[in-house]
């Protein structure tokens, strides 16, 4: 099926070694994939060698879009690939802010990064061009949020436009760096930000402002005003505009899923404390929404503080909160104050640093400074449980690396435990530090067999819920569900749909909206679709090294009690057997 | 009766999620955002929430005046109305607006006026605009 917007199917090359750029017209991948993962992933697989090292100039990254971004609600986000730096393993993020948009406004639907400058630079790229512009004064400013002000005078398109940038922790290669976007959106996960900084790429602003053309104009009115009134009012998106993702803290800490201190109890004391509900009562500022989206899910709390050294000097800052920050550098560090962990997630925006994966490091630092596995001489500060100013510290420390300790935790959670042991605390999975849900063996076999690594991935967390006092499935069933439900979401995730509005985005819903723009495409072959996108991204893993016999499950998730019940380990390993005969087919 | 006009509640109730732009640039028959006659855009960042610029429906409006043309004439009620076959695309309403409430259609290279239809009204799920 040809496209009816030409304009989607451009792929923007950008070589940053030589300061080149050009087009390319993929209108069979676009025609097939829809867009974004399913795009990504074939676009990777063509560019990048899959055993390059990550931080070397051969990495690519890869942005894309999908059919349904500035033309239905909530298609909402920008999904970008790489082999990320954390695991050694392929790397996915996605970002909402204007990011998407920006993209497609901007006659694009992909962007390609290939190459590392010599020398600090951003781009900036509109009316169908690419400027490299130096970025050398930038390197190095304290904050990410300061280049943020920066580059909003400077560049075009206010208003239609997206401003991503890495703060420090990218520029010093902190494996878990984020690239931060319109000041509260993030490529949070799995080290973006340190591609970023290996390739001296400082920001990147995108913006712009066209038609897209529709094939059936009073079809696609009638099917818009569905989406955009379900994503108001249906229930599955009632809780992120209320209070926010903020609402899991009380029902998971109720059942006994709320990880805490480094997950030595999946129940905090202070729970209470730092809910959504007191979030919303006590320092809730303002709701923001997404570029096309009306669930307006962003939460941005303010901070008011007065200046010591000056009478009636006050400062009012705004920070966005939500569940997994509050996870990771709340309960999990055992911080009940909601300044504290409003002042932590503030420190990871301006170093740029991704808020769960430095809380689970600071926690297993703290486990292991309490178990005499390594003392000051490393961590330099004291870490204590809830001593959240001692936090702040430290993650200064993690990106100015002052000695080898730092260094190593800057290289995250797996390296730093296996060089300085208390390897059965490092909630890592798969080299990567986990997501704020200990509720059952669901959420764990999801954080190891996921194809992304994030926590919306897979439906871990929901089936546990969902089998809550309820018989719980055999581990080949629950195995195949998780698969199921994951290949179901490489759907939603190359049309780019935020995964918030999964609950509008049903299959039924999505080949009607497809309808209008000239693809048709019924649920049966939508699902289809889904599964090849799995598998072929799952390839692309293997390629890259991903080995489901070696995967290593931290012993402490055997150890604290979940909603489940203690999880067992022979459950896991059966399960993780099945997964294994799934992903390796025999030849 | 007197001709409707949109008017702006109160830009504070905005979450900058620009359902009203898409909305009105979807009357037009595509998606996207070339034909909107409404901006949001934020104020210095978004912490600081945004500012929605849409056209006051003046009743001595500046854009007209500088029409050399005449292709912008008088609304009633209020703004003007745009005879495109006048129109020779010089872009000097653009300039005059103090609001900075007229907006450039890319594909046909003539000014977006807003005809005070009030279809965003119905897309914008915070009551930041109303049609009086």
């Amino acid at each position: 099926m040809p496209l009816v917007d030409e304009q989607l199917a451009r792929v923007l090359r950008v070589d940053l070694t030589n300061k080149r750029y050009r087009v390319e017209r993929r209108d069979d991948l676009f025609s097939r994939y829809l867009g974004g993962t399913g795009v990504a992933v074939q676009l990777l697989k063509e560019n990048l060698n899959p055993r390059v090292d990550p931080l070397s100039p051969d990495n690519v990254v890869v942005m894309a879009v999908g059919v349904l971004t500035g033309v239905y609600p909530a298609a909402s986000k920008l999904v970008a690939m790489f082999k990320s730096p954390l695991t050694g393993n392929l790397g996915e993020s996605h970002a909402g802010g204007r990011a998407a948009l920006a993209l497609r406004m901007s006659g694009f639907g992909a962007l390609v990064l290939e190459g590392s400058s010599e020398t600090p630079i951003y781009l900036s790229v509109h009316d169908g061009r690419v400027e490299f512009k130096d970025a050398s004064a930038l390197w190095g400013v304290r904050s990410s949020l300061t280049i943020g002000k920066v580059l909003r005078e400077r560049e075009p398109w206010p208003g239609l436009r997206s401003i991503m940038r890495i703060g420090r922790a990218g520029e010093r290669l902190v494996r878990y760096a984020s690239v931060i976007l319109e000041t509260y959106r993030h490529f949070g996960r799995l080290g973006l930000g340190a591609v970023w900084g290996s390739k001296r790429l400082k920001a990147l602003v995108i913006g712009g402002r066209r038609a897209v053309p529709v094939a059936d104009v009073r079809g696609y009115r009638e099917i818009y005003k569905q989406i955009f009134e379900e994503c108001l009012r249906s229930p599955s998106t009632r809780k992120y505009h209320e209070l926010g993702t903020a609402e899991n803290v009380m029902p998971l800490n109720e059942i006994g899923g709320l990880p805490t201190r480094n997950l030595r109890s999946a129940r905090f004391e202070g729970a209470e404390l730092i809910s959504g509900e007191r979030f919303a009562k006590e320092s809730l500022a303002r709701r923001i929404a997404c570029a096309h989206c009306p669930i307006a899910c962003v939460h941005i709390a303010s901070i008011r503080e007065i200046y010591p050294g000056e009478k009636y000097f006050y400062v009012t800052r705004y920070i966005s909160y939500d569940y997994e920050p509050i996870y990771a550098l709340g309960s999990m560090l055992g911080v009940s104050e909601i300044e504290g962990i409003l002042k932590l997630i503030e420190q990871t925006d301006i170093l740029g640093l991704d808020a769960i994966s430095s809380g689970v490091a600071l926690a297993w630092a703290t486990e292991a400074f309490e178990r005499g596995v390594i003392s000051e001489r490393e961590t330099i500060v004291r870490p204590e449980w809830g001593d959240w100013r001692t936090y702040l510290k430290m993650l200064e420390l993690i990106v100015d690396q002052p000695n080898d300790f730092y260094g190593v935790l800057a290289e995250g959670t797996e390296r730093a435990s296996e060089r300085y042991g208390c390897q059965d605390c490092a909630l890592t999975f798969g080299g990567n530090e986990m997501p704020g849900y200990h509720t059952g063996p669901a959420s764990h076999i999801g954080y190891l067999i996921g194809l992304r690594h994030s926590h919306l991935d897979n439906a871990g967390y929901s089936l546990d819920q969902r089998y809550l006092g309820k018989s719980y499935p055999d581990p080949d069933a629950l195995v195949d569900e998780l698969v199921e439900e994951e290949s179901w979401r490489q759907v939603l995730t190359s049309l780019v749909i935020c995964l918030f509005a999964r609950g509008v985005y049903k299959p039924e819903m999505i080949s009607r909206a497809l309808k209008p723009l000239g693809i048709e495409i019924d649920e049966e072959d939508l699902r289809a679709l889904g599964r090849e996108i799995y598998r072929e991204k799952l390839d692309l893993k293997i390629r890259m090294g991903f080995d489901p016999s070696r995967l290593r499950v931290p012993r402490r998730i055997f150890e604290t009690p979940s909603p489940q019940g203690r999880i067992d380990e022979g459950y896991v390993m059966r399960a993780l057997d099945r997964y294994r005969r799934i992903a390796v087919p025999p030849h | 009766m007197p001709a409707r006009r949109l008017e702006l509640v109160d830009p504070d109730l905005c979450v900058g999620c620009m359902s009203c732009m898409f909305a009105c640039s979807r009357r037009f028959g595509d998606s996207g955002l070339n034909y909107s006659a409404i901006h949001v855009r934020s104020v210095g960042g978004v912490e600081r929430g945004f500012t929605v610029i849409v056209c006051r429906a003046c009743d001595d409006p500046s854009c007209a005046k500088v029409c050399p043309t005449s292709a912008l004439r008088m609304r009633r009620g209020g703004g003007v109305t745009l005879d495109a076959k006048l129109c020779i695309g010089c872009g000097y309403c653009v300039r005059a607006c103090p609001f900075g409430a007229i907006f450039w259609d890319g594909v046909n290279d003539k000014p977006i006026i807003c005809t005070h239809c009030g279809y965003c009204v119905d897309f914008c799920p915070y009551g930041v605009l109303r049609v009086m």
